[in-house]
C-alpha cells in the first residue's frame, strides 16, 4: 500500500493533486463529471475585489504543445465569491481549499484577504503576483522582489490563514523573489504562472488573441517549471507547490523529486476533464512500479 | 459530459474545405440540435469544437470546414479510423420558442439547422430555410433541406448559384430565426427580424464552461459561449462584442 498523502502548512491532503486556479472554475462544472471529493484539494478560480469581465475576444490560441490563454482574471468580485461561489463548492466539495486572490494595489491584495480570512472552506490563501494578462496588477507585483515582500508582509498582517505567493517564470531570478517572499513572512510558495507568450496568424498578419500576449501554459512548459520549483526549493524553507504543464503522475512524482509538497494541475483540466482522477489512480501504481512507498519522502530530493 | 470514442463511418468532401463526417458510437449525451462536440486530435493540444449537423441513435453526423492542419488531419481521417470527443456541449436550439420561424444559416453554419430542421419537422413545424453561401463551389445541403420538403432560398455573394446576394435580401417581414453563420451575418440578420435564437462561434479552450476563455457580454451578464450558449436569445444578445 503506497501512501500519496502529503502536507501544506499543517493541512493534510489525501494527495498532492490539487486544480490549478481558473482551471476548474469553483468545481461545479466537474462535480457533474465525477467524484470531486478525490481531489486533494481545489484552487479556485482567481478573485479580484470587484466583478471583472477581462480581456476581449479572442481570449485562447493554439501552440505546440501547449495553448496561450488572455481571459483577464474574469470572475465575479470577493463578494460574490464569498457569499455564493465558496458556500455552494463547500455544499460539493467537503476539505479545504485554496482560495486565489489577484489585485492592481496593495489594499486590493489586502481587501480580498482581509474577507477571505473568515470563510471556513478556505485553507490556503494564494496571493496571485503573476497575472500576465492584466495592466497594472498581477505580474507587475510578482517581478519586482521588493513589491513581493510588500504585499506579501501587507496580506499575512490581515489573515490567521498560511499564506502563499504564486509566483511568475517571466523573471531573471526565481529564487530572489521566493526569497523576499519567505522573508516577508509567506507560508509558502506557488509556482509558475503562466509564461508570457504570442501568436501571429499570418493570414490576417495580426496577433491571434485580441491583448496581442498572454499566458503560455501545457506540456511544452513542464521543464522550465520543473527547473524553477527546483531552484525555489534549493532556496527556501517553507513549502513549494509545484505546476506548470503537469500531465500525468510520472510528471508530478517528477515535480516532487524537484522539491514540491504538493502540484496543481492547470491547462490539462481543459483538453481532458477526466485528468485529475487519472492522476490520483494512476500514482500509487507508477509508485510502487519505481520503489516508492510514502511519496512524500521524495519531496526534493535532487541535489 | 462523457468523452465517447467513435469510429468513422464516412468522411466525404461536400464542398469547397467542406467535409461531411459520419460516426458510428454513443450519442446519448446529445439532447438537442445546436450543441456541439469537441474533438482530440493528434499533434494538436487544444480540442476542436464542430456543432452537431445530425444525431440519431449510435450515429452523429458532423460537417466541417478545414481551416488549419487539426480539421486538415480530421479531413484525411479514413473509414475505420477512431475519434475521441467530449460529448453533449452547449445548449443547442430551443424548439419551444418556435412560432412560424424562419431558418437562416451562412457557410460552415448550416449544419446545426439540419439537426434542427429535422427536430422541428418533428413537432409539426416547417419552417421556410434560407441559406447563404459565398459562391457556387461552396454550396452544400440545399438539396437535404428539400428532401425534408422545405422550401430552401439559396443566396450567393457572387450569383454563381441560386440569387445574388445576401441571406438577408430574402427577409421581408420574420417573426422568429433560428439562425447560424458568422458574425457579420448573425448582426445583419439581427437587425431584419423580430425574434429568434442565434448560435455563435468563438475560440474555445475547454468547451465545457470552466476557463472563460469564450466570454462574452449580453444583456444578462457575461455569458460563456460553450456552457451558456452556443445559441444566445434575440432579447439577451449585445453587439459589443464584435
Amino acid at each position: 500500500m503506497v501512501d500519496i498523502t502529503t502536507e501544506l502548512s499543517g493541512l493534510k491532503l489525501d494527495n498532492p493533486v490539487i486544480p490549478a486556479s481558473g482551471t476548474f472554475g469553483y468545481g461545479q462544472e466537474f462535480s457533474k463529471i465525477y467524484d470531486i471529493n478525490i481531489l486533494g484539494s481545489i484552487a479556485v478560480k482567481g478573485t479580484t475585489k470587484n466583478a471583472r469581465f477581462g480581456n476581449e475576444q479572442p481570449r485562447i490560441a493554439e501552440c505546440t504543445s501547449g495553448m496561450i490563454n488572455s481571459v483577464g482574471l474574469q470572475n465575479p468580485g470577493i463578494e460574490r465569491v464569498i457569499s455564493e461561489e465558496l458556500p455552494e463548492l463547500q455544499k460539493i466539495f467537503h476539505k479545504p481549499v485554496i482560495a486565489n486572490i489577484s489585485g492592481f494595489s496593495v489594499e486590493e491584495y489586502v481587501y480580498c484577504a482581509e474577507k477571505i480570512n473568515n470563510v471556513p472552506n478556505v485553507g490556503i490563501i494564494e496571493i496571485n503576483v503573476s497575472c500576465p494578462n492584466v495592466h497594472g496588477g498581477g505580474m507587475a507585483f510578482g517581478s519586482d522582489p521588493q513589491r513581493v515582500a510588500e504585499v506579501t508582509r501587507a496580506v499575512k498582517e490581515v489573515t490567521r490563514k498560511p499564506v502563499y505567493i504564486k509566483l511568475t517564470p517571466n523573471v531573471t531570478d526565481i529564487a530572489e523573489i521566493a526569497v523576499s517572499a519567505e522573508n516577508a513572512g509567506a507560508d509558502g510558495i506557488s509556482l509558475i504562472n503562466t509564461m508570457l507568450g504570442m501568436r501571429i496568424d499570418i493570414k490576417t498578419r495580426r496577433p491571434v488573441i485580441a491583448n496581442k500576449m498572454g499566458g503560455f501554459s501545457g506540456p511544452a512548459i513542464f521543464p522550465v517549471a520543473l527547473r524553477m520549483v527546483y531552484q525555489v526549493h534549493k532556496a527556501v524553507k517553507i513549502p513549494v507547490i509545484g505546476m506548470g504543464g503537469i500531465s500525468c503522475a510520472e510528471d508530478v512524482i517528477e515535480m516532487m523529486m524537484a522539491g514540491a509538497s504538493a502540484v496543481q494541475i492547470g491547462a490539462a483540466n481543459l483538453v481532458d476533464p477526466f485528468i485529475c482522477p487519472k492522476i490520483i489512480h494512476d500514482l500509487p501504481e507508477v509508485c510502487e512500479r519505481i520503489g516508492i512507498h510514502k511519496l512524500s519522502g521524495i519531496i526534493g530530493t535532487i541535489d | 459530459m462523457r468523452e465517447i470514442k467513435f469510429e468513422v463511418a464516412e468522411n466525404k468532401k461536400i464542398a469547397r474545405d467542406i467535409y461531411r463526417m459520419t460516426l458510428i458510437g454513443d450519442t446519448s449525451d446529445i439532447t438537442a440540435p445546436g450543441q456541439f462536440v469537441n474533438i482530440k486530435l493528434p499533434y494538436q493540444y487544444l480540442r476542436r469544437p464542430v456543432s452537431v449537423c445530425d444525431y440519431a441513435d449510435g450515429e452523429l453526423t458532423l460537417i466541417y470546414k478545414t481551416v488549419g492542419a487539426g480539421t486538415k488531419f480530421m479531413s484525411e481521417l479514413s473509414k475505420g479510423s477512431n475519434l475521441l470527443a467530449l460529448t453533449g456541449l452547449g445548449n443547442g436550439y430551443d424548439i419551444a420558442d418556435a412560432k412560424n420561424p424562419v431558418i437562416i444559416g451562412g457557410g460552415v453554419g448550416v449544419p446545426p439547422l439540419y439537426g434542427l430542421a429535422k427536430k422541428l419537422l418533428e413537432h409539426n413545424i416547417k419552417p421556410s430555410v434560407i441559406l447563404g453561401f459565398n459562391s457556387i463551389e461552396d454550396c452544400f445541403y440545399g438539396n437535404e433541406f428539400k428532401a425534408l420538403g422545405f422550401d430552401v432560398k439559396i443566396a450567393t455573394m457572387d450569383g454563381s448559384y441560386g440569387t445574388k446576394g445576401l441571406v438577408t435580401d430574402f427577409i421581408e417581414s420574420c417573426e422568429y430565426a433560428y439562425v447560424c453563420g458568422p458574425v457579420p451575418m448573425l448582426k445583419a440578420v439581427y437587425e431584419k427580424v423580430q425574434d429568434g435564437q442565434f448560435s455563435f462561434e468563438a475560440r474555445m479552450a475547454c468547451g465545457f464552461g470552466v476557463c472563460m476563455g469564450c466570454s462574452i457580454r449580453t444583456k444578462n451578464g457575461f455569458k460563456r459561449i460553450c456552457a451558456d450558449g452556443p445559441v444566445l436569445k434575440y432579447s439577451e444578445i449585445l453587439w459589443e462584442n464584435s
